[in-house]
């Protein structure tokens, strides 16, 4: 977004912050349970875990990089 | 692709949507309250976002145009993300497990070449003529009576897609989730009158590059899991050969090559040759939708000069190059991993075939046996399979080649990345309606209102008209959703509008941009008689069916084939009217002309930029990776 406001980036920031959290943290719950969904492939990857942590991650980057008042 | 022309990518067309409504198979998903909270989360970020920018949408210029404030990044993104409707990732998806990476065609020569012409050659016309629309366009260009034409035309297309886009979002869901459908249709809509009536086109904007983000994180878990699980491409290679041999006719190898195959009809899964990809896809259907469809267009007028505007759509082509990895990939992973709850493979069929096939809800068999064995016995499906379905019981019924994409995210997506996967397909539509409506709202309010019913109207006033507008022009959706749902046969007239519509424009608008000696009279006429003679050749085959060979010019063509040829003659027969009537009628004076017509323009000049960021480098590395990747799935 040019000009002054909330960049559309934060808002993307936000998404992905929260995605991020809830999902890797479901991830680490079924990880340490061992209560993996019925049907689900591939459990063994804990892709929850890394995938939640990616996009936590890429959240986080954008919400301290886009956040309101600094100068883009 | 092509916004609604795509929706013919849906096995069946959506024609065959209302039929699914009567089917009592148990949904393809079950959501946990996870899930749920995702799906919650982006319903209350776009409702923010639409508040949020509400007080940054106050001047026509702001409401309409997103203030031209855009980066080249964010209309780029924006660009691409209105064209990825839910229904054409799933119908492509599904595509791609029927014929393989030959449905990879819409997506490279039926995209790229037409995305680099928009932002290289055209974007300074539609930017320098500052235009707020592409009928408005035409009204420089020619005068008010064909930007009237081509006003009305996109008004009543918008709105009825807009219409459409809910049904089948509503049908989606429906078959996915089991929700009901008037719940989605009422929710969506709310959403969509709410965060576009307050922030208007900037808000739609926003969505969309939200949306294009969301497909990214729900759905590229799908290949990279489905890939590992099939041992990598040189391991679904072998386990697609091994396994559809048999079962298709043609070799299972033409499932890897965009070209190789396409010298004659019946040598590819498709039935296509390469002259009609490259001629009718790769030309006018193509460049009638990405460079003349208004609803892609007014993203990139967005922009906030013109060498942003012309960046746009080179960015757009790299992640339109890209989509075929979450696209066309998983629907071939789709062939070789899908399996039914006993470890044999499931095999997909088209919408009709599982409409025959529906159960009954009370007794958990197939409401008409006869009916449904019939409808098997044209498919693959293996004798062991048929039977199975007929015995009904739990796992038997039958899924849609649609289906493939949500059947693929049930398979890898535990809860949380679910809820992902579906909010990305909930969003994807979404911003559908969202873009259809946007823009129809400023078509309405530059081109009818304001020519046609008031002229001297306060900036406010317009922007008032234009959330009405939008408030309208849902509930005229709404109406729309629900006519379809109970008249099917509508959806195939609503469908071939863009169709109809697109390759007239595309030849009034390039002889505009390109023939200094097009006049006025010729613009009104190439584009109305354009309009009835596509409409013309889509009734005759309607209502006489062997008409078909004709304008396909092939006894074996099929309904995609029509719509590619019907766009050829439609352009040819514009052209011709538009060039025979501007030969006897009195052009406009050059200087009349200047920054609407190539040749009687004087482009700005523009600042130097370091090379990295000069949008006629990007374009060559667009072409130069187009090429490679072309040579490379040959």
């Amino acid at each position: 977004m040019h000009g002054s406001g909330i960049p559309i980036w934060f808002f993307i920031g936000v998404l992905l912050g929260l995605y991020g959290g809830l999902v890797l943290g479901y991830g680490l719950y079924e990880w340490a349970t061992g209560l993996y969904p019925a049907g689900v492939q591939l459990t063994s990857l804990h892709t929850p875990v890394w995938w939640g942590a990616l996009l936590l991650v890429i959240g986080v980057i954008y919400l301290i990089k886009f956040r309101p008042g600094r100068s883009h | 692709m092509f916004g609604s022309a795509t929706l013919s990518a849906f096995s069946g067309g959506l024609g065959s949507m209302p039929a699914l409504l009567a089917l009592a198979a148990s949904p393809l998903a079950s959501l946990r309250p996870l899930d749920l909270l995702v799906i919650v989360i982006y319903f209350g970020m776009t409702i923010w976002i639409g508040f949020y920018l509400k007080g940054r949408s106050n001047t026509s210029e702001e409401f309409f145009m997103a203030g031209r404030e855009m980066t080249a990044w964010i209309a780029g993104l924006s660009f691409v993300s209105a064209n990825m409707g839910s229904l054409e990732l799933m119908g492509w998806a599904g595509s791609a497990y029927q014929y393989g990476i030959l449905a990879t065609h819409w997506y490279w020569v039926g995209a790229i070449p037409a995305m680099l012409f928009l932002g290289l050659v055209m974007m300074p016309f539609y930017y320098v003529s500052k235009t707020h629309s592409v009928p408005g366009f035409l009204g420089l260009r020619y005068d008010k009576r064909a930007s009237t034409v081509a006003a009305f035309s996109f008004a009543i297309e918008m709105i009825l897609m807009s219409g459409v886009n809910m049904f089948a979002m509503a049908v989606v869901m429906k078959v996915v989730l089991g929700w009901d459908i008037t719940f989605s249709i009422l929710v969506s809509s709310i959403a969509v009158a709410l965060y576009v009536g307050l922030g208007g086109l900037r808000s739609a904007i926003f969505n969309e590059v939200l949306q294009f983000v969301l497909i990214w994180g729900g759905a590229l878990l799908v290949p990279i899991l489905g890939l590992y699980q099939a041992g990598g491409v040189s391991g679904l290679k072998t386990r697609i050969i091994a396994n559809m041999q048999s079962m298709t006719g043609v070799s299972a190898d033409s499932y890897f090559h965009l070209w190789r195959d396409t010298g004659h009809f019946a040598s590819n899964p498709m039935g296509v040759h390469w002259s009609g990809i490259v001629l009718g896809l790769g030309f006018v259907i193509s460049f009638g939708y990405w460079t003349t469809d208004f609803l892609v267009v007014q993203r990139v007028l967005a922009a906030h000069n013109l060498r942003a505007a012309r960046m746009a759509p080179i960015i757009g082509s790299f992640f339109k190059m890209a989509v075929p990895f979450i696209v066309i990939l998983p629907g071939l992973l789709g062939l070789v991993l899908l399996q039914n709850a006993d470890g044999s493979r499931r095999q997909l069929v088209g919408e009709d075939i599982v409409a025959a096939c529906s159960m009954s809800s009370s007794t958990g068999q197939v409401e008409t046996p006869s009916a449904c064995s019939a409808a098997m016995a044209k498919t693959n499906l293996t004798p062991e399979s048929q039977k199975k379905v007929l015995a009904g019981g739990p796992d038997a019924e039958l899924h849609s080649y649609n289906q493939a994409l949500p059947l693929m995210m049930v398979r890898y997506l535990g809860p949380g990345l679910l809820g992902l996967g579906i909010t990305a397909l909930i969003a994807g539509f979404m911003s559908g309606m969202a873009g259809n409506v946007s823009a129809f709202s400023t078509v309405w309010t530059y081109d009818i209102y304001k020519p046609l019913i008031n002229k001297h109207g306060s900036d406010s006033h317009y922007v008032l008209v234009g959330r009405l507008a939008i408030v309208i022009g849902v509930a005229v959706s709404i109406g729309a959703a629900y006519l379809v749902m109970h008249a099917h046969g509508i959806m195939d007239y609503v469908q071939a509008l863009f169709s109809i519509f697109i390759a007239p424009l595309l030849a009034t608008i390039l002889f505009g941009m390109f023939w200094t000696r097009a006049t006025k009279l010729a613009g009104f006429l190439g584009l109305l008689t354009g309009i009835i003679f596509s409409a013309s050749l889509f009734m005759w085959v309607k209502l006489t069916p062997s008409a078909l060979a004709t304008v396909a010019l092939s006894p074996d063509a099929k309904p995609m084939a029509e719509n590619v040829f019907r766009a050829l003659w439609a352009f040819i027969f514009t052209a011709i009217v538009v060039l025979v009537v501007s030969l006897f009628t009195e052009p406009r004076p050059v200087e009349e002309l200047n920054g609407l017509v190539y040749g009687a323009t004087i482009l700005p000049t523009e600042e130097p930029v370091p090379f990295y960021k000069n949008e006629l480098i990007w374009g060559v590395v667009v072409v130069i990776l187009f090429a490679v990747l072309n040579i490379l799935f040959w």
